[in-house]
């Protein structure tokens, strides 16, 4: 059982954000393993160790040949990665970043199941998941919040508007997880110490046989502005009679 | 201008987000729908109320709705040149619109909340930073553009009394994709009015201590207001409520007239999802809490104390 996780790497969620002048998120300085991919490695990890072999590889788009959130991935127990890191790609919309991965993908060698999560913390624009599998061809299982694998299928509890599907398919698939599918682990002293010696195949869209040429984004930001800001109304410390407040504002919108 | 809606019902009923898209599109062209589904002979009524003229139909039976979808509109797109294909942010809008960006090799914008169009461009607004920035991005390719809209973004109206035509599309061709397929369906039970139609939300948050208390607390006070409940993320991944009550950045976006966060620090990712609310009500034990910023009345105390005693008041009133 071969298993490929994409991981992104992004600015620390807790700074604020900022735009570059090409309006552009700032990906300047550390990067770190997006908290949602993390779920996709535990999941991956535990896959392969019932299956009883395989491997868990590693595949991420990033600039300025970024390693640190991979690196923690690794610790946690993947075997390997690949890393794109081509100026070409600055600024590249999720067609262009799904097509990189699905190159990945197909230089990961023999993969039975290649898992994502959901949506990015910093991009979710939420379609790479399915623009994967549609590139190579494959089913993809989206949402998932459960994943069993059994006889060359995969089985998900797909979320849905109204509760859950049970949903499967033959693999090689995509399947993408929601947060909380698995719990993952802490990477461990031994872990990150074996991290640091695992292989990370860094490659440019070039090798990839991608043209950077034709990888145009198609799409290009006219404005930024600030929201309106919403202001704040009263505020009053709980001495015992709040609720009194509280009925006398329910009372003013007549909603009681 | 000739604009498709990716509809999608729920019941027999178009959802909300689809007649939301709909009314939208109509203000900005003609427009016509894509409806992957059963009964389509039940949904189009609607569609046609809300200015439909056409509905393309194809029902993908146990397969996932969004995989026959991208293939149906792939089939179509060349004989019926539309300039512009919406999507909801749902979750098969989003299988949708994510493979046939591949097949016709388009780029998407998602998460929008806005859309213009001024002679052939075609702009969508979305917000970023927990909603404290707002971006505008236009399409530069061939069309037709592809863009997903989040919930809520316009109000559905109807207008255009048309009887819609419907065409119904024949067996598309979707590869491997098409051998996902659904095996069983679950819906959760759900008392009270949905969570996105609610005049009132009620959610609560980590802060009311333990899921044993989210019953009294919060679904207790919301069904005394004839509300829903909702949650913030942190109660959802920690299993005391199911996903779908999630209100934010990845659960629902709602609008109701009075939004009550009971327990919630007001994370920029729960903001967004709540922030267009007419009114909002906060209780958090932290005045520094963020959620206050954006309240009309911020009450400073202990849910455990404050939520009780407004429940016996509200049901002292009777
Ligand atoms: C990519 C991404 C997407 C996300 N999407 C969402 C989303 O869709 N929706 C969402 O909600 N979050 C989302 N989050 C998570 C978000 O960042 C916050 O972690 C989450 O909203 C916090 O939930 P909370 O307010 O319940 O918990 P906390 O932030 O832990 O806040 C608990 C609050 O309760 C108060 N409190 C404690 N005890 C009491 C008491 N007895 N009485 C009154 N008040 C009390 C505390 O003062 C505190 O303010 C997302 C995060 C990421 C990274
Ligand atoms: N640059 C990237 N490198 C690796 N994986 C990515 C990258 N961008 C997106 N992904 C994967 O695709 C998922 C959805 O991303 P998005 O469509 O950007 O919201 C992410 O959660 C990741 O699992």
């Amino acid at each position: 059982m071969n298993v490929v996780v994409c991981v992104k790497q992004i600015p620390d969620p807790a700074v604020p954000g900022q735009l570059d002048s090409d309006h552009t998120l700032k990906r300047e300085g550390k990067l770190i393993l997006d908290e949602s991919d993390s779920y996709g490695v535990e999941m991956a990890l535990q896959l392969v160790d019932k299956a009883g072999g395989g491997e868990v590889t590693l595949i991420s788009m990033a600039p300025n040949a970024e390693v640190s959130g991979l690196r923690t991935a690794l610790a946690m127990g993947a075997a390997k990665a690949i890393l794109v890191s081509d100026d070409a790609l600055s600024g590249a919309d999720s067609l262009t970043t799904a097509k990189v991965l699905a190159k990945c993908v197909e230089r990961a060698g023999e993969v039975d199941l290649v898992l994502t999560a959901t949506e990015s913390t910093d991009g979710y624009t939420g379609t790479i998941p399915a623009q994967v599998a549609e590139l190579l061809g494959w089913p993809s299982l989206t949402f998932a919040k459960e994943v069993h694998l059994e006889g060359g299928t995969a089985k998900i509890q797909r979320q849905t508007e109204a509760g859950y599907d049970v949903v499967q398919a033959n693999l090689p698939a995509v399947v993408s997880v929601t947060a909380g599918v698995v719990e993952p682990r802490y990477p461990s002293f031994k872990g990150i110490m074996a991290a640091k010696s695992k292989p990370v195949d860094q490659v440019s869209t070039s090798d990839l046989g991608l043209d950077a040429g034709a990888l145009a984004a198609n799409q290009s930001i006219t404005s930024v502005t600030a929201a309106p800001a919403r202001e704040a109304g009263e505020k009053l410390e709980d001495d015992g009679t709040a609720f009194e407040k509280v009925v006398e504002f329910l009372d003013g919108l007549k909603v009681i | 201008m000739k604009i498709w809606v990716y509809a999608e019902a729920e019941g027999d009923k178009p959802t909300t987000a689809t007649l939301e898209l709909v009314t939208k599109a109509r203000e900005l062209g003609d427009v016509e729908a894509v409806y992957v589904g059963p009964n389509v002979a039940a949904v189009t009524p609607d569609l046609g109320a809300h200015g439909v003229t056409k509905v393309f139909s194809i029902d993908a039976g146990e397969s996932l709705a969004g995989v026959i979808g991208a293939a149906a509109v792939a089939s179509l797109v060349e004989a019926e040149a539309p300039d512009l294909i919406l999507f909801a942010q749902s979750y098969d809008g989003r299988d949708a619109i994510a493979r046939l960006s591949v097949k016709l090799d388009r780029t998407v914008i998602t998460n929008g909340t806005q859309l213009a169009v001024d002679g052939d461009t075609i702009t969508v607004g979305t917000a970023i930073f927990g909603g404290n920035t707002l971006v505008d991005t236009k399409f530069d390719g061939a069309k037709p553009c592809l863009a997903a809209i989040r919930p809520k973004s316009f109000v559905a109206e109807p207008g255009g009394a048309a009887e819609p035509e419907v065409v119904t599309v024949g067996d598309v061709d979707a590869g491997r994709a098409a051998e996902a397929k659904i095996l069983e369906r679950h819906v959760e039970e759900r008392e009270g009015p949905k969570l996105e139609e609610a005049t009132i939300v009620v959610s609560g948050g980590r802060g009311i201590g333990a899921a044993e208390n989210y019953e009294p607390l919060v679904e207790e006070l919301a069904k005394l207001l004839k509300g829903a409940s909702g949650a913030s993320r942190a109660i959802v991944d920690a299993g005391w409520v199911p996903y779908s009550k999630q209100v934010g950045q990845t659960g629902k976006t709602v609008k109701p007239k009075l939004y009550i966060a009971l327990g919630i620090s007001g994370a920029t990712q729960h903001m967004v999802g709540m922030k267009g609310s007419d009114n909002i009500l906060a209780i958090n034990k932290d005045g520094e809490a963020p959620i206050f910023s954006v309240a009309d009345l911020g009450i400073v105390g202990d849910v455990h104390k404050v939520v009780p005693k407004l429940i016996e008041a509200l049901k002292a009133r009777g």
